[in-house]
């Protein structure tokens, strides 16, 4: 699959990031190599192979359902541009 | 409204299908350990993953997967043995991660049904796509100031279940019998609390109309939808828009409205500019769910009596309308309450008493059945002396009314005001004999073949033994007096 100036432009919206004009060939031309040089997994046979989701042989770990963490609002807050009576305050959002 | 609407081109009927997000009843989050808790302080509860901190990883909440699990069991559907979590990327100030994580390709629960009960005492089933697990996003409010949008992520990271009905509901009313059927059937599994307005219960509708027989058309969506009463509002105004629409050649768009519960009235929520594009991918942070065989049997040994076998088994052993057993099922608190009644009394009996009397007492009071002020055995002892004649089913009313208000048993009740009905055939005959002697003109006339005086006098009988005369006595003494 090739990857042409729409498609760039279209995935830095999705994924909210201003690219300049200018920019959009070179991108194209990175991505189309990343995608050729991963294509190179078609090259093995994986009919009938399940695919893997992890390297490790383990099952998913899971909790108790106990309360063991929260009550830490300033910490959550620190890094907030602008907060405001134990909310964080973000520019105006409205349907 | 039924689901049909009738244009001026001919009938269009609703294809509605539902999405129900149910809060689990844990008491922590599904991927970080702090508090589920309603109505806590902004950002209290929210732990460093909630906040989608750097470098946090979920860890997946035990409870949670086995109580969506048991809700599956509980619609009768397929449980997964093997599920994954996928990512589902949008942007959103109360989505600080930039995705919710969900199950999308491979969810846990696969199909069931659930049967839905209609006021005319009929069922009919309706099927349940999926049930998956995912996380619940933070919450924005947007009138705190006029310039800022504050975002509070309590929420962020709560257990949902979203459960995803098969669009084979065609009406309002089959819209809202599906969600109350659904909300019995979480409370009586206790897995999620169903409470709408805290919104630990939120329901989306996916409304088309089509000829009827004929391909499905465009949808809807609506969001917003707090009550079952809503939701049904919400359907009807959206059916006639679209009904409009559709006679005037139009076509309806493919999009998110918002239901107005001031106006009961449904809009455009977002423009479609961009369509939605969550480019959804197994979640890296997280290994597939992979479930014991056995451990879900367990489960599925431990579900209570669900309302459906309830209803059935109520029918079965006391006899019941399939629509009182209904009623009284759908909580299961109501449907212990009545048993413990009905057992060692008429079973028909006890279903009015608990579904008639003491629901609208306690309606009016705004009074659950765990608060009722007649407990079981109360209701039980006034049922006795229905049985056993002590009083009328007239005066057994208003000695309910006063057990209600006062707190007290039906024997004191009786006692107290002199209720106790009259059986004693010498006393009802003086009252018989002075009735006839106040009202010879009335005496002549039925004498003279005027029967349906016959309503008119026990009636007063009635009236003159302050209604503690035993009707049926009443009537006796009567027939044989004016007739002889």
């Amino acid at each position: 699959m090739a990857i042409d100036k729409a498609t760039v432009l279209r995935i830095a919206q999705l994924a909210r990031i201003e690219v300049k004009d200018e920019a959009l060939d070179e991108l194209a031309g990175e991505l189309n190599g990343i995608l050729a040089w991963v294509e190179q997994l078609g090259e093995v046979d994986t009919e009938g192979v399940a695919p893997m989701t992890s390297v490790v042989e383990v099952k998913l770990p899971r909790r108790d359902d106990h309360v063991s963490d929260g009550g830490r609002r300033d910490d959550i807050l620190a890094n907030a541009p602008e907060a405001e009576d134990g909310f964080f305050v973000v520019p105006k959002v409205i349907e | 409204m039924s689901g049909v609407v009738e244009g001026r081109t001919g009938p269009w009927e609703m294809v509605i299908g539902l999405e129900i997000h149910a809060q689990v009843t844990s008491k922590a989050k599904l991927f970080s350990g702090a508090a589920t808790a309603f109505g806590a302080e902004p950002n209290t509860q929210v732990s460093l993953v909630d906040a989608a901190m750097p470098g946090m990883l979920p860890v997946i909440n035990g409870y949670c997967v086995e109580q969506a699990v048991r809700t599956g069991l509980a619609l009768g559907a397929e449980i997964k043995l093997f599920s994954v979590f996928d990512r589902k990327n949008y942007f959103y100030p109360d989505l600080p991660a930039g995705y919710q994580i969900s199950q999308f390709s491979q969810p846990v629960v696969g199909h069931g049904t659930v049967v839905i009960d209609l006021k005319d005492g009929s069922t009919r089933e309706i099927g349940i796509t999926r049930l998956h697990m995912e996380m619940d996003a933070g919450k924005s409010v947007h009138d705190l100031r006029a310039d800022a949008t504050h975002v509070d992520l309590n929420r962020s990271g709560v257990a949902l279940m979203e459960i995803v009905s098969e669009p084979d509901i065609r009406s309002p009313e089959e819209a809202g019998a599906y969600v109350r059927k659904l909300r019995s059937i979480l409370r009586y599994v206790g897995t999620c609390d169903g409470n709408m307005e805290e919104g630990s219960l939120r329901c989306d509708v996916n409304i088309s109309m089509r000829r009827p027989g004929e391909a499905y058309g465009t949808r809807a969506e609506i969001k917003n939808v707090n009550s079952v009463r809503y939701m049904m509002k919400a359907i009807e105004y959206e059916a006639e828009r679209q009904v409009e629409i559709l006679e005037d050649g139009g076509s309806v768009a493919l999009e998110t409205r918002l239901f107005d519960a001031r106006t009961s009235t449904t809009r455009a929520m977002r423009s479609k500019e961009e369509a939605h594009d969550y480019r959804y991918f197994p979640d890296p942070d997280l290994l597939p769910l992979e479930l014991d065989a056995a451990w879900v049997e367990s489960l599925r040994a431990g579900l209570p009596e669900l309302p459906d076998a309830k209803k059935a088994r109520f029918i079965e052993q006391f006899g019941l309308s399939p629509y009182d057993a209904g009623v009284l099922v759908a909580e299961q608190d109501s449907a212990a309450f009545f048993e413990a009644v009905a057992a060692g009394h008429d079973g028909k009996l006890a279903a009015n008493w608990v579904t008639g009397d003491l629901f609208g007492a306690l309606k009016k009071a705004g009074l659950g059945i765990g608060q009722s002020p007649v407990s079981v055995d109360r209701l039980g002892g006034l049922i006795e002396r229905i049985q056993d004649n002590t009083i009328s089913g007239r005066i057994a009313k208003e000695v309910f009314e006063i057990m209600f208000e006062s707190g007290r048993d039906a024997d004191t009740v009786i006692a107290e005001k002199g209720l106790k009905q009259v059986t004693d055939v010498g006393a009802i005959e003086a009252v018989v004999d002075q009735v006839i002697a106040d009202n010879p003109d009335k005496t002549a006339e039925f004498r003279g073949g005027k029967d349906k005086l016959m309503g008119w006098f026990v009636g007063q009988v009635m009236k003159a033994s302050k209604v503690k005369a035993n009707p049926q006595m009443a009537n006796q003494v009567l027939a044989k007096k004016l007739k002889g």
